[in-house]
């Protein structure tokens, strides 16, 4: 009993430690902290240290920046696969990291929680305003990596659906599946009734999304723009001619001070990736399972960039 | 301290209470999940259990197969199940994942319960006459019940623990506002389905202790609550007295 009883008390110290590590976590602990050797920009920017996301797309993308920059005649040192934006944002804001992949409207809504802008040109120019003094955003690209209401090419041929409004003809209410936090964001059910006035229903399928639209379970799925999918299954994204959905474009993040040195390198990527790129990329690296390197520089090749 | 009072807050919010995920229907999912798991999981090792206990047989086995079945880590199993079992079986890929955390703690509780009797109980129950069956029943399932509680306990809590991962594959439970909440950034949120998770886990640990101090058989229970090693031993003795009253 006595062991019992002691047992219970640990477990609700463990508790607590566990809560109060956790709570620890959210706040400004930093995996990077310890100093890197050679962080680009005291040494007078020479080094540009190149970052990424732990997502396979992300680093395709900073492949092709590093090597452009690096035919260019930069000295370029990759930090890829820096886990997700709580996790690297405080080293590109000090400037550890010279120069990242980002998605407009997913770093705009990290950096301004009551941001409202939705349209690719609105999202980019209250990025602009949003950014700390230490970073500039390059010119953004078509290529975007960013919600959608997807149905199966049957379903909407059937039904006669092309944008999101048509969803309301249905004489069933669709049940829209996607990420658990969808079911809170501005253009998740809410704001599909709100802006639409489509009724729908919500289930939280996560990482088999896709498979659960495949499967019947779910008659629209919330899958991004980027996927592989929409060239690999028969799938297709409903418009959303209302700008429901915030537009979350590829866009090079830079540190200011070397942001105008790497524009004329940058900037010509960006004009070049459209949208259908950055998907049959995205096959190659999943399907084909080539590494981001090859894939990088295959493209670069094919646009003349290299 | 601010987050605590702010989860709270958010815990108190009406909204909370209300829609697809209601607290009282998230909570509801978190029980079912636990009480369907911890059942199937109990009508598998029990049995086997109790039979490694009353024939002394298959102990490595079952030592060898529970510790391996602990070494599982749930959040790779469920995963792994659901993609082999497909979309549409994810209650079956949790249930089956629970069952499997469920199962070393329900099986070491029945057969150590056995094991912990007196061998000179079961032999004088034996000499008296008494049947196997008899045996199984009038003395080593009532002097075996503490252990098995306190197996049956453990067991609980640890699903109880990890049903919060059914949220990730689309299953509800007190894990929801976690998994919602961080990529939200909605901390108050995510602390505030933690605290539920562990208040839950907490409630059912003092119901089941209580339980399982209850499931003493009145013979061997000794006067002062708090029970030494010394007075295990007056245990023993008193439990040999028990079992001649009651062959």
């Amino acid at each position: 009993m006595i062991t019992a009883r002691k047992s219970r008390l640990a477990l609700a110290v463990g508790v607590a430690l566990a809560a109060t590590l956790a709570l620890a976590g959210c706040g400004s602990s930093n995996p990077l902290d310890e100093p890197s050797a050679g962080g680009g920009t005291d040494k007078g920017g020479e080094t540009i240290v190149v970052g990424s996301q732990a997502y396979y797309s992300n680093e395709i993308i900073a492949e092709i920046y590093a090597q452009a920059l690096e035919n260019a005649g930069f000295t370029v040192e990759k930090k890829f696969n820096v886990g997700q934006r709580d996790a690297y944002m405080p080293d590109v804001e000090s400037g550890k990291i010279n120069l990242f992949p980002e998605y407009t409207g997913n770093l705009l809504e990290y950096l301004d929680k009551s941001a409202t802008a939705t349209s690719p040109d609105d999202v980019y120019a209250a990025l602009q305003k949003a950014l700390p003094k230490t970073l500039k955003a390059l010119d953004y690209s078509k290529a975007s990596d960013q919600d959608t209401y997807t149905v199966t090419k049957k379903f909407a041929q059937d039904n006669g659906l092309e944008s999101i409004a048509d969803l309301a003809k249905l004489n069933t209410k669709p049940v829209l599946g996607g990420a658990p936090e969808l079911e809170q964001r501005p253009y998740g059910p809410a704001g599909a009734k709100k802006i639409y006035d489509v009724d729908l229903g919500f289930s939280a399928t996560a990482q088999s999304t896709l498979e659960s639209l495949l499967a019947g379970q779910v008659q629209v799925a919330d899958i991004y723009t980027a996927d592989p999918a929409f060239q690999t299954k028969d799938i297709v994204a409903l418009k959303d001619p209302k700008n429901m959905i915030l537009a979350s474009n590829v866009v090079p993040i830079a540190s200011s001070d070397i942001a105008d040195k790497i524009a004329k390198v940058i900037n010509p990527i960006s004009a070049a990736l459209g949208a259908e790129d950055l998907v049959s990329m995205n096959v190659q690296s999943t399907v084909d399972q080539a590494s981001a390197e090859d894939i990088a520089a295959k493209w670069l090749k094919e646009k003349g960039l290299d | 301290m601010n987050l605590f009072t702010d989860a709270i807050a958010w815990l108190l919010n009406p909204a909370q209470w209300q829609g697809q995920y209601a607290l009282p229907t998230l909570l509801g999912q978190h029980l079912l999940y636990t009480a369907i798991s911890v059942l199937v999981a109990a009508a598998i090792a029990l049995p086997a259990g109790w039979l490694i206990g009353h024939t002394g047989k298959g102990r490595e086995i079952a030592v060898t197969v529970s510790g391996a079945a602990r070494a599982v880590p749930s959040f790779g199993l469920l995963i792994l199940l659901v993609l082999l079992l497909g979309v549409l079986q994810t209650p079956l890929a949790a249930v089956i994942t629970f069952v499997l955390l469920a199962i070393p703690s329900l099986l070491a509780g029945a057969y150590t319960g056995f094991e912990a009797i007196d061998r000179r109980v079961i032999d004088a129950a034996r000499a008296v006459g008494m049947t196997e069956w008899q045996i199984f029943t009038k003395v080593e399932l009532p002097l075996g019940m503490p252990l098995l509680v306190g197996g049956i306990r453990s067991a609980l809590l640890q699903v109880i623990a990890t049903v919060t991962i059914g949220a990730y594959v689309n299953l509800g439970g007190l894990g929801w506002p976690i998994i919602q909440g961080i990529p939200l950034r909605r901390f108050d949120q995510v602390l505030a389905g933690a605290l539920l998770v562990a208040v839950l886990a907490l409630l059912v640990d003092l119901l089941l202790a209580a339980l399982q101090r209850a499931a003493v058989p009145t013979g061997i229970r000794s006067p002062s609550p708090d029970r030494t090693s010394s007075s295990d031993r007056n245990g023993r003795r008193s439990a040999r007295r028990a079992a001649s009253v009651t062959a």
